[in-house]
Order: structure tokens, then sequence, then C-alpha cells
């Protein structure tokens, strides 16, 4: 069970990997032993005891577990169920239709662009932010007058909800808004463009704000990890004659390394739910230019009725950011808790 | 596992921020860093400057300071009783949300952080599996499972299950942190006579607080933030949720884009300082399901 919770978390896989690990070793962690039922001796007494228990274990999971499986566990079925019929969400679930629904989908045209797109998505968002937020991290991990006041800007686009800032931004984006306006005032007047209503732009332009909007995350989240890089490091280093550069590079970036790969997984499975931003973006036009697979499901589900294809393409999302999610995992996170070695240094390094 | 409990405790003391030089601070540092900070702030800044000009004055420079300042938009913003009424609702939706996941993951974490017994670690996975699916996937099923137990255009057919999904991330980052509490605390109580059900009323739930807050901000900002639950749920204007008041406002009066950014400046600057202050329990929360 260890290795299941371990790879198929998405968003938490170190931390369940960490709690998994410390389950199996109860001693190690000082798991709560005080009333443990112990069986034996004491006959009657231990049995009412476990009785007694498994009545507390119960009271205390119910609520979770009830809430848990009627609004998560239960859809979720559903979804696989309906998705092998024809159906508008009236009347009764009978027209059967196999795996028909799924072919549709991965024939159509548009979805497989939401799908293309929703790929482009995660790996520019990597490509693109990784960089951006390693700069501006390690910028920001110098101490200067002003430092604190920094690290909480860089946070503010990431609380705010995508939609009010995709609003703000589809507005400063019509055609005489304040983007083209301030291009022109700078001279830049070039790079004007019609940033929602054409087709070849609207990706870009959805990278732009997602960018905008998420490179936060990475900044926070790498500055948290910076913290763990001991400063006797540096100062070595700097004995030895590195200049800054030469230390972030050859010391730093390396003891990132986890936090990166952490929050490259982050990104990739927040990237292919995406939702939100592009539904008051572009609602994924112009001419489907930029449809994400949650678009695509939203609007086929409530525009158009079709409950049972919607479930097919919610099941499809699905299984792809599963794979993608447990390739991920084996591939790149299993480097930091592969060998025990490793593991052991990042702890380390971590304290 | 210690280390990620004590984040949030943590602060930021800039003694433990490596790589700082002591000498000077070359310029370029400032530079960079009033580059950045305007080009992260300009939406928001943009927003809330342009609430004071009107649509004249945005037409004819869509980037300028008010001049002059007119205050019309903003107050016929707070006069109008839908800003309030969205407002509310979002506060009511989130707060029961918010409740639901604090109590039923703190009540799920301490059988699962602290009793030993057989199928524990099955229980957990059955959480953690929670993480792997996305709303998106369940979002048909509940819309119709929502309908038939009457709850569209209801506040439980949002928190519910707004809270149900939000319920992995919970335990997952709590279970560790109520393993962490020493034992000598229950051996101690146990003595005195207590159960375990008083164990966890007087002992453990006030020691748990700090794990309670970051858990409770998270999942608050996911609900006040949310929109794909609101946009399918919630049909009755009354009902509305200010994301889905910001966009609906946004089309209904496109034309009037000086009262647009009012409007959603009003309803982003208190819970964008809210959330600031929160900012610490927001990452260390982040981190607790990130690293191990």
């Amino acid at each position: 069970m260890t290795d299941v919770a371990g790879d198929l978390t998405p968003r938490g896989g170190h931390a369940t990997r960490a709690a998994a690990a410390t389950a199996v070793q109860p001693g190690a962690t000082g798991q709560a032993t005080a009333w443990s039922v112990a069986p034996g001796p004491r006959g009657r007494g231990a049995s009412s005891n476990q009785w007694r228990q498994r009545l507390e274990i119960a009271f205390f999971v119910a609520p979770a577990l009830l809430l848990f499986v009627v609004f998560v566990v239960v859809p979720v079925v559903q979804a696989a169920r309906y998705s092998v019929f024809k159906w508008n969400g009236l009347g009764p679930l009978d027209d059967f239709v196999g795996l028909q629904n799924y072919l549709t989908a991965l024939g159509d045209q548009i979805f497989q662009r939401a799908v293309t797109n929703n790929l482009t998505i995660a790996v520019l968002s990597i490509a693109i932010q990784l960089p951006i937020g390693l700069l501006i991290a390690l910028l920001l991990n110098r101490k200067f007058k002003g430092q604190t006041a920094m690290r909480v800007i860089v946070f503010v686009p990431y609380v705010l909800a995508e939609v009010v800032a995709g609003v703000v931004w589809k507005l400063m984006m019509q055609p005489e808004g304040a983007l083209n306006a301030f291009l022109e005032s700078v001279g830049l007047g070039g790079l004007t463009q019609l940033w929602l209503g054409d087709p070849d732009v609207a990706m870009v332009t959805v990278m732009l704000v997602l960018t905008w909007k998420y490179v936060g995350l990475a900044i926070v989240l790498l500055l948290a990890g910076l913290q763990g890089v001991p400063e006797e490091l540096h100062e070595a280093a700097q004995i030895d004659g590195a200049s800054w550069w030469q230390t972030q590079r050859k010391i730093t970036v390396p003891l990132l390394g986890p936090t990166i790969r952490t929050w490259m997984f982050l990104s990739m499975i927040g990237s292919l739910q995406l939702f939100d931003m592009v539904w008051i973006l572009t609602k994924g036009g112009p001419d489907n230019a930029s449809v994400t697979m949650a678009t695509y499901l939203i609007k086929v589900g409530t525009d158009r009725n079709q409950y049972g294809y919607a479930s097919a393409v919610a099941i499809i999302l699905f299984v792809i950011s599963f794979v993608l999610a447990t390739l991920f995992q084996s591939l790149v996170l299993n480097r930091d808790t592969g060998d025990d070695k490793s593991a052991k240094r990042r702890k380390k390094v971590a304290r | 596992m210690t280390s990620v409990i004590n984040q949030p405790t943590r602060r930021t003391s800039p003694a433990r921020s490596g790589g700082g030089r002591r000498r000077g601070v070359s310029p370029w540092v400032y530079v960079a860093s009033v580059l950045i900070a305007a080009v992260t702030l300009a939406p928001v800044l943009y927003s809330v400057l342009s609430g004071f000009r009107t649509n004249g004055q945005l037409g004819a420079n869509p980037v300028a300071l008010p001049n002059p300042w007119v205050f019309d938009n903003y107050i016929g913003v707070i006069t109008s009783g839908s800003f309030w009424r969205y407002a509310v609702n979002s506060l009511i939706i989130a707060g029961v949300t918010t409740a639901l996941v604090v109590i039923a993951g703190v009540m799920a974490a301490y059988p699962l952080a602290r009793y030993r017994f057989k199928g524990r670690q099955a229980l957990f996975n059955v959480f953690v599996m929670g993480l792997l699916f996305p709303l998106t996937v369940a979002i048909i099923p509940l819309l119709l499972m929502v309908r038939d137990l009457g709850l569209t255009n209801s506040y439980w057919g949002v928190a519910l299950p707004q809270a149900a999904f939000a319920l992995p991330m919970t335990i997952v980052i709590l279970r560790p942190f109520l393993m962490a509490l020493p034992n000598e605390l229950e051996e101690a109580s146990m003595l005195d006579g207590a159960s375990r059900i008083g164990f966890f009323w007087r002992i453990l739930l006030p020691l748990s607080g700090p794990g309670m807050v970051t858990t409770g901000v998270l999942a608050f900002v996911g609900s006040w933030n949310g929109y794909l639950l609101p946009l399918l749920f919630l049909n009755d204007p009354g009902l509305k949720t200010l994301p889905l008041g910001v966009a609906d406002f946004s089309t209904e009066h496109s034309a009037d884009t000086a009262g647009v950014l009012a409007f959603t400046s009003l309803a982003v600057i208190p819970a964008l300082v809210f959330f600031l202050t929160m900012q610490k329990r927001i990452v260390s929360g982040l981190q607790g399901a990130v690293k191990g």
C-alpha cells in the first residue's frame, strides 16, 4: 500500500510518501501506543476494549468518509458509468453505446486540439516559469531593503481568483485597451495585437496571463527551498573565490532539485485541468484556438446536454493526467527518493 | 516529517536565507525588483485606478491616472445591493466549506495518526486517492446528483462538494501534524483518567490549532476563488458568489469598463489583503503538501 500512496499522489507526492514511510516504522516517529489494545492476558476486557476502539474510529472517520464517498467517489464512478451511454441527463440510462463516446472524442478535431493545447500549456508553463521563477527567487533570496515587501508582492497574482485576474486582463487586452495603448506609448507599437480575437495569438495570450498568474507560486516554493540551503556552503564557496553567480549555479540550483521537480509536477497537473482562466478570457475561442479539455467538457456537457459524451471526455482527461502523473513520478520524482543516500542527503539539507 | 511540521511556525529569519552577501547590494537588485513589482502589480493597479476614471477618460487614454478623480463608479457598486449580496454569499459558502473541511478533516486525521488498527494505511490511502481526481472529472455526475438532491441553488450544493474535494489535502497535511505531537501528552492524560475522546477534545484539538488554521486558510481561499461549481450550480442571481458576480457583471456591463473595474477592484481588495496577511499559512500549507 505504501507504494500506491506514493505513486498515485499527484499534488502531495512527497508528503504522502513520507507519511507512508513513517507509518511503516512506527517506533521511529513515536506512534501513539498508550491506548493501543493489548490482546491476550486481559481476555474479555481486551475484546470489549477493541470494540470500543472500533466504535471510536468509526465515530471520528465517519463524517469525512461520508462526505468523501458521496461527493467524490460516487461521482467519479458515475462518470465512468455514464461514459458508455448516450444520455442527455433526463430519462433512463438505457442507450448503451460501449466505447463509442471515447472513439468519437478521440476522433474529434476540436478535442484533439484541446489535448494538444493542454500539453503545450503544460510544457511551456514549465519551460517559461522555471527560469523566470528561479531568477527572481535567487534575487529575492539576497538581503536588501524591501526584500520582505517583494516577497509579498510576487505572491499577489497567485492568491487572486483566476476569474478576477481574467476579467481585468480581458479588459486590458481589448483592441483599444490598456495593453496596446501602453505598447504604443513606449514605442513598441509593432507588438500590438488582437490579443483575444486573433486565433493565431490566443494561445500566446493565455500563456502570457498564466505566466503572470502562476510564476509567483514557483518563486514562493523555490524561496522556501532556498532556506534549506545552508549558508556555510556559500561561505565556503566564497572563500574558495567563487563569484555570487557561480555559487548559485554550482551549489544552490542543484540543491533545489527536489523542490524544482515537485513544483514541475504541481504545475503539470494544474495545466492539464485548466478551466477558469480560459473560460473567462476566450471561452476556448476564437475558432477553438485556445480550447482546453476542461472547457470542451463543460461546453458539450452543459450547452449541449451530452452527459454521456462529456463523461467520456472527463475520463479521458483523468487517464491522461493519471498516466502523465505516474510517468513523472517514476521517471523524475523517484530520483529524489529512489536511493536512500540521496534521500538522507536531502533530509539533512532540509533541516 | 518533523521538518514539515516545523515549517508553519518557522519565521523567515534573515539569517537563514542563505546566499545573501553582507557587502553592499548592487543597484541592479533594486532596478530588477522595481521592474518585477511593476509587472506583477500592473493589472491590479490598473483596475483600482481605472475605477476612479470615467469611461470617457478611459476611451481617450486607456493608461493614465484619473483626472479628475471620479468616485461615482465605486459609489455605484457600494450602493448596489448585488455587490453585497455576492460578498455575503461568498463568505457563507467559503465559511461553511472551511468549517466542514476542518472539522471532518481533523476528526479523520486523529485515528489515522494516533490509533493503531488494521487497515489504517488502507483507509488513509482511500483519502490520498482523492488527490488524483480533479473536480472537473466528477463535475457532470455531481451536477446531476446535486440536482436530484434538490440542492441546486443552495449554499450546500456548492459547499458540500467543495469540502469533499478539499478533504484529501487537509488530511494529508493534518495527519503528520497530529503524529508529531509527543506521546508523553497522551500518556499523561491517560494517567489522569481521560478517555481518548477526552484527550481529543481537551488536548489534541487546542494543540493542533496551527495545523487547522493552515488547512482552513487553504480551503477558504480555494472556495472563495472557486468558479466552476458556482457557475454550474447557482443560477439564482440572489445566490451568486463574487467570482461569478464579477464574471457576470463584466459581460452584462461590457460597455461600462470603468464600472466593471470598480466592481472587480472592490471584490478583490479585501480578500487580497486578508490572503496576503495569511501568506505564511498558505505557503506552509503548500509546502507541507509538497515536501516530505
